[in-house]
């Protein structure tokens, strides 16, 4: 639905996140729950949430552990907020808090809620281990057996090969590849080179690392077992230093091909990010600041199972319908946010953007036309800052509504100042979502 | 912080070794239960002991306490001894009322309190009325010394022409009595004026004030946040962006707003402001409280050494006031400013040259902004805190630290809430007619006044 027909647009009044820390790093022993708990408490500190009731609470997670079925609604539980909120939980992969973020905003639209915190957390540190399907059938079983000699036999039945723990991983289940070989097929297609992808990476960590020394992170970062900083973020870096590395992904597509290093790829992250949204009115009558509206969102998802398109390029396709829906163009963007789970995925996903014939035959729009790199990723993104899949959405979109507040204070009469944000998914997809400075 | 010493001697085994030594026994001071604010104001029966208007005004505010008020010596325990000594103009009038004070002293109930009110003597009094008025102070410090099992003893020492009716001298003398003042000990808090207002409710007089408070993550700022709020303030908790995690939980536990930031940022007061205005509409109180030390001996000291105790502790400060002041219609009822010195500031301590010049700045600050904001009907007080139990103490050496505990009259470090109750009253509406003032909380410190 275009935002202008639309009764009432969801303002984003702040956000809260906690650094984010490097797999086995500062939070090897947080939970999801410890961490997003973390990340709330900070957002109703700022904004003097204790005792209020909101209308609702996304969050998710995309490596969750059985317990934590109701995490969102037990982080609430464990905040200063009304125990009278509820909550409930969201998983799409890495898109997971950019639609939470979404199912919050469209409640308010609907005038079904005022009030509403969209959340994503991950853990990489703390991943669920599962155990073997036949030990754990032999468990459940073993739980209801009533005599003792039932028990005994099944006891006996265990054999040494079941106890071995499946440990998690990201590949994908219908090709059983990883995400960078996913990605080194795609880059390999759009012929992206190793210096494009290094210069992304580049410009992540000088860009986040800027935006710390403008302090534009004061209002955004609540620290979290003593990380001030994101621990992945490397102010030092240099086009030289990420050079040297050898590449970790696309080694088997032939020789001298593969060029995606752990520089330009993004680390295994652990952290948790919150955003805080209303009604204009609402923020009003507490005195809270409105920095972005939520004009718009798309999902998308695309064939990667038999090869008809690159697994993360789910963002070529949801932000042409995004754009073309609300009758926008690159152009009418003053800040660009593409998820950088690669360097390459955001080279790839803009090169498909300029692509006549892609856009054309795939996307069914024109297309979109050159990407100003001056836009893209101004304070940096998930190569400095970190991925922790299910917080990126709602770091995205707090960083991003602070960076329209600031731009439209700095020319108040100068009209719109817009938003883009695109991020891909595992399962081929992708959400994008517009937003606008208040 | 726990002092061990404090628990050995007032428990058990140790506490008949202890007695049987004569070692010092610092004991367990009345502080003020949350849950029963105020409840009893004092630890038993009030005393007061002198003549005329003056006295019967004192008996009559007590009274309005609801107090078990006596003009005579009473049987039993005695919570305090009230010596009104305003009418004296020579000093061998002293004698009765002292030694009547005096008479009573051992039966003064541990946590009790003796109160001087008096008047400042000053350089147009006859030689005889500004002798017994100063005799006071000589008075009052030594009474304090002599003082065991947590009482303690301080003085009220009123302007020309003001009444002990007004209500800063009301106000002083309830916080002289009850728990609040638990570590303020041989000190005089002056009224210079007849401003302020007794609160609606005593035990909530800050209900409706907007309060901000500079290093609110952890320690005395931690502590001057909870009890702004449990005497009814709303507070912006401000400190530096790596200490959010605790600020935060501070501020949840308070109902406040954190915000981080940098005191000595240029824009650290606008921002300030700006927050307190878009949620409040205004700011009534500001708490200076952040600050930081970089001990060195002089000899050792490193330009940054100095240059960041000097922009934290006192720079800041200047700048963020001249924000506050410049700001048409942020103070409605006039602001409150409240600026931590330290007995550094007074008595200097070796290491701190850089500590204890930006302390006495801020005491030199406070006064010369006293009259300013007097115009518009406006305070600013410094509260100088003496060895109190922090993070920051409990890095002291064990054996420095011990001494450093006992060299007051209660023989033991302060708490961090004793500094924030002291604050607290000086940002209250009753202590409108103090300014100016530099009130120590230090069990009265062997060291400076």
């Amino acid at each position: 639905m275009p935002s202008t027909s639309s009764p009432r647009r969801a303002a984003v009044i702040g956000s809260n996140r906690i650094p984010f820390g490097k797999a086995g790093g500062a939070y090897a022993n947080a939970t999801n729950l410890d961490m997003l708990g973390a990340a709330l408490s900070g957002l109703v500190a700022r904004f003097q949430l204790q005792g209020e009731r909101l209308g609702d609470v996304a969050g998710g997670a995309v490596l969750k552990h059985s317990r934590d079925f109701n995490m969102t609604r037990e982080a609430v539980l464990g905040s200063a907020l009304s125990p009278q909120t509820p909550a409930f939980d969201v998983q799409r992969a890495c898109g997971t808090s950019l639609e939470t973020v979404t199912a919050i905003a469209n409640k308010i639209a609907l005038g079904q809620i005022d009030s509403g915190i969209a959340a994503g957390v991950d853990s990489t540190s703390d991943a669920p281990i599962v155990v073997s399907d036949r030990l754990r059938r032999t468990l459940i079983k073993l739980s209801r057996a009533k005599t003792l000699p039932d028990r005994l036999k099944l006891v006996a039945s265990i054999r040494p090969g079941d106890l071995a723990p499946v440990a998690p991983d990201v590949a994908e289940p219908r090709t059983g590849l990883s995400m960078g070989e996913h990605q080194a097929l795609t880059t390999l297609k759009w012929k992206i080179t190793r210096e494009a992808q290094d210069e992304i990476a580049l410009a992540s960590h000088t860009n986040l690392a800027q935006a710390y020394e403008d302090g534009l992170f004061d209002d955004l970062i609540t620290p979290y077992r003593g990380l001030v900083r994101d621990e992945s973020l490397r102010s030092d870096t240099s086009a030289e230093k990420l050079a040297k590395l050898k590449p970790v992904f696309g080694k088997g597509l032939g020789e001298g091909v593969a060029t995606m290093t752990a520089g330009n790829s993004t680390p295994l992250s652990d952290g948790a990010a919150t955003v805080l949204l209303g009604t204009d009115e609402w923020a009003a009558e507490r005195g809270l600041p409105v920095l972005a509206h939520v004009v718009d969102a798309e999902a998308a998802a695309v064939d990667f199972v038999r090869g008809e398109e690159g697994l993360l390029m789910g963002g070529a396709y949801a932000v042409p319908r995004l754009l073309h829906r609300n009758k926008l163009v690159l152009a009418d963007f003053d800040f660009i946010e593409i998820h950088e789970a690669f360097a390459s995925t955001v080279l790839t996903t803009t090169a498909a953007w300029a692509d006549e014939k892609f856009m054309v035959s795939k996307v069914g729009l024109p297309p979109l036309g050159k990407l100003n790199p001056a836009v893209l990723n101004v304070a940096g993104s998930s190569l400095a800052a970190g991925h922790p899949f299910g917080a990126t959405g709602a770091r995205i979109v707090g960083t991003l509504a602070s960076l329209l507040s600031r731009a439209k204070q700095a020319r108040p009469d100068g009209g719109g100042v817009r938003g883009l944000i695109s991020v891909c998914a595992a399962g081929g997809q992708a959400v994008a979502m517009i937003l606008e400075a208040a | 912080m726990s002092d061990a010493y404090l628990e050995l001697v007032n428990s058990g085994v140790t506490k008949t070794l202890a007695k049987k030594l004569g070692l010092p026994r610092p004991a367990h001071l009345r502080r003020t239960d949350p849950a029963a604010v105020d409840t009893p104001l004092i630890p038993g029966r009030a005393l007061v002991i002198g003549e005329g208007p003056d006295t019967d005004a004192v008996a009559r505010t007590l009274l309005g306490w609801d107090l078990d008020v006596h003009r005579n010596v009473p049987d039993g325990r005695i919570g305090a001894v009230v010596v009104v000594l305003t009418d004296l103009t020579r000093p061998e009038q002293a004698s009765q009322r002292v030694l009547a004070l005096g008479s009573v002293l051992r039966s003064l109930a541990p946590g009790g309190r003796v109160v001087t009110v008096s008047r400042a003597a000053g350089p147009h009094d006859e030689p005889a009325v500004a002798a017994v008025r100063t005799g006071v102070d000589g008075l009052l410090r030594s009474i304090a010394k002599e003082l065991r099992a947590g009482a303690t003893g301080n003085g009220i020492v009123l302007g020309d022409q003001i009444s002990p009716d007004a209500p800063s001298a009301v106000g002083a003398l309830r916080f002289l009595l009850s728990a609040r003042s638990a570590f303020v000990d041989g000190q005089f808090v002056h009224v210079n004026t007849a401003d302020g207002v007794a609160p609606a409710d005593w035990t909530r007089p800050l209900q409706g004030r907007v309060a901000v408070v500079t290093g609110a993550a952890r320690g005395i700022g931690a502590e001057i946040a909870r009890v702004l709020h449990r005497d009814g303030a709303q507070v912006l908790g401000v400190d530096v962006p790596a200490a959010g995690e605790s600020l935060a939980s501070v501020m949840n536990q308070v109902g406040g707003i954190a915000l981080q930031l940098d005191i000595t940022g240029a824009d650290a007061a606008a921002r300030i402001i700006e927050r307190a205005r878009s949620r409040y509409g205004r700011i009534d109180i500001v708490v200076h409280n952040a600050g930081i030390t970089r001990d060195k001996l002089l000899a050792n000291m490193k330009p940054d050494h100095w240059d960041s105790v000097v922009a934290v502790n006192v720079h800041a400060q200047l700048r963020m006031n001249e924000a506050f002041l410049a700001t048409d219609g942020l103070s409605p009822d006039g602001l409150r400013l409240v600026s931590l010195a330290s007995t550094s500031g007074i008595a200097g301590n070796r290491g701190q040259t850089n500590y204890g010049f930006s302390k006495a700045a801020v005491i030199g600050m406070t006064r010369a902004l006293a009259p300013r904001l007097a115009h518009g009907a406006g305070t600013a007080n410094a509260v100088a805190p003496g060895f109190i139990e922090t993070e920051m103490t409990a890095r002291i050496p064990a054996l420095t630290r011990q001494v450093a505990r006992r060299l007051n009259s209660l023989q033991q470090g302060g708490q961090p809430v004793d500094v924030a109750e002291t604050i607290a009253f000086l940002a209250s509406p009753q202590a409108g007619g103090i300014n100016g003032e530099v009130l120590r909380v230090c069990g009265q410190n062997l060291v400076g006044q």
